[in-house]
């Protein structure tokens, strides 16, 4: 028997359930996603522009553009990973397409995403930097990374149920990325010798799109589009095969 | 075409006194253990027609909840093949698959939709299953604050008007007053007349006397297969069996 229900139906009302769960009972609600970074800004324009005297210019916008991608991902990945051990009750009991679940856990994230991009708008223009046309590549550049981390997800959601030592290993990267992804530095602050493993990050990439489009006005180069979709299918592709394989002894597991 | 059958099925779990290590993970995939194998079926073989009322009896670690997972594709066997035609609702375990902080209605849409049901049917439905349910404005209350009784009745709404081929029930018409237990079991002989499967291992006698059917497990060998009253007779001397 193969399952006939409406992807889109379930995906949706996924996604209202993790937002609903996540905000129903906080009083602040989709405001903490603005908070949170703004407070951050602040603290991190404080320690580069007075204590380490950054000569990047408009540093908290330049900020922005690096930490908003990362944010994104540090959360979408997060809790994508933990998202089929945490809908056990649903694993054991509804039979439906677990790769729904992963993939919802990060779809809800984009909330938090669109709001964050907005800030990041709020602040191009306070800046005096103005609409370009080149913003039209920004839904392009995001489709791209929440592709990648669905895959991602795929894979660390499925490793997590037999290996519940996986989210520490996440969490743990998390760290280690958040001072390899050039979010308080610039690029061209990166030894030669070191670009090309830089340029293989995906999140770099994206970092380095934001800064494209909102600091320079320009569109993101081909190669960094090029790799991005490279890597954004591969990823979703080996999710998918790997998924497939984890998913049927998910039961024994739970 | 039957609506369930089982060929040889065993389901194997293993054994690991709640610890996976790594190096169990790796003594997994590289090489079997086989004593430390748990058959929680073994070697089972039946059968189900569309329209037959099929209760599943046998002690505590029988071997049933695994039959009724296997059934409802929640798990798949080790050994041996399952096959099931139609579309299956599980009544597995009291409003599992409901989230405590969603609302009554959210909690339907989210379970509708993933027992496979389009947004149109289920806002067709709707109305039949708040009817049913008869819960009044606390669909509008997350699930947290609801009693046990109406949680219940909640599920077993979804599951019923939903019209599934195949109906699964555990141990759920266990709760619930007298009147909703009567709703209820009206509503599931509906089913089974107009040709659904009905599947049980609820302990309670009030499901059973709907079955005409029973299949007694054992440690998970199929002991005894036929007529529901010879089977009960032979379980425990009595429908409600020894349990």
């Amino acid at each position: 028997m193969k399952w006939k229900g409406e992807y889109l139906f379930v995906l949706r009302n996924l996604v209202l359930k993790d937002f609903r769960i996540r905000y129903r009972n906080m009083s602040l609600g989709v405001f903490w996603s603005i908070l949170n970074p703004l407070v951050m800004m602040a603290v991190l324009t404080f320690v580069f522009t007075k204590i380490f005297k950054s000569s990047i210019r408009d540093f908290p916008l330049f900020l922005l553009c690096g930490m908003v991608p990362f944010n994104f991902f540090a959360m979408a990945w997060g809790s994508s990973t933990t998202s089929i051990v945490d809908n056990t009750g649903l694993i054991k009991r509804v039979p439906f397409p677990r790769e729904i679940v992963p993939i919802a856990s990060v779809l809800s994230t984009t909330v938090h995403l669109a709001t964050q991009i907005l800030l990041t708008v709020v602040f191009t223009l306070a800046y005096g930097k103005g609409v370009n046309i080149n913003w039209l590549w920004l839904p392009v550049v995001w489709g791209l990374a929440v592709v990648f981390v669905c895959g991602l997800g795929l894979i660390c959601s499925g490793l997590n149920v037999y290996l519940r030592d996986m989210r520490y290993i996440v969490e743990s990267s998390l760290t280690v990325l958040y001072w390899l992804v050039p979010i308080f530095y610039d690029f061209s602050f990166i030894p030669a010798k070191y670009r090309d493993i830089y340029s293989l990050n995906p999140i770099a990439a994206l970092v380095m799109a934001q800064r494209n489009i909102f600091l320079q006005a320009r569109p993101p180069a081909e190669s960094l589009l090029l790799k991005l979709s490279l890597s954004s299918v591969g990823m979703l592709v080996v999710g998918l095969i790997v998924f497939q394989k984890l998913k049927r002894r998910f039961y024994n597991y739970l | 075409m039957p609506a369930i059958e089982f060929k040889n099925v065993s389901k194997i779990y293993r054994r690991h006194g709640g610890q996976r290590l790594l190096r169990e993970h790796l003594s997994d995939w590289f090489g079997r253990n086989p004593d430390k194998n748990f058959y929680a079926l073994n070697n089972v073989s039946f059968t189900i027609q569309p329209g037959e009322r099929v209760a599943i009896v046998g002690k505590n670690g029988a071997g049933k909840s695994t039959t009724l997972s296997l059934i409802a594709r929640l798990s798949f066997p080790e050994e041996g093949r399952v096959k099931v035609e139609g579309k299956v609702a599980a009544l597995l375990e009291l409003g599992s698959g409901f989230h405590p902080d969603l609302t009554g209605l959210e909690n339907i849409k989210l379970n509708a939709s993933l027992l496979g049901f389009s947004r149109k049917r289920t806002f067709s439905l709707m109305d039949q299953i708040l009817e049913f349910a008869d819960i009044g404005d606390f669909v509008r209350e997350p699930l947290r604050t609801y009693s046990t009784g109406m949680v219940m009745r909640l599920a077993f709404s979804v599951a019923v008007n939903l019209d599934p081929d195949i109906l699964i029930t555990d141990e759920i018409l266990a709760v619930g007053d007298a009147a909703f237990q009567a709703k209820c079991l009206d509503r599931i002989s509906q089913l089974w007349k107009s040709g659904k499967t009905l599947v049980s291992v609820s302990h309670g006698t009030v499901i059973r006397q709907l079955c005409d059917r029973a299949i007694w497990l054992d440690h998970g060998k199929l002991i005894m297969d036929g007529d529901a009253s010879d089977v009960f007779e032979a379980y425990g001397g009595q429908p409600s069996g020894p349990a």
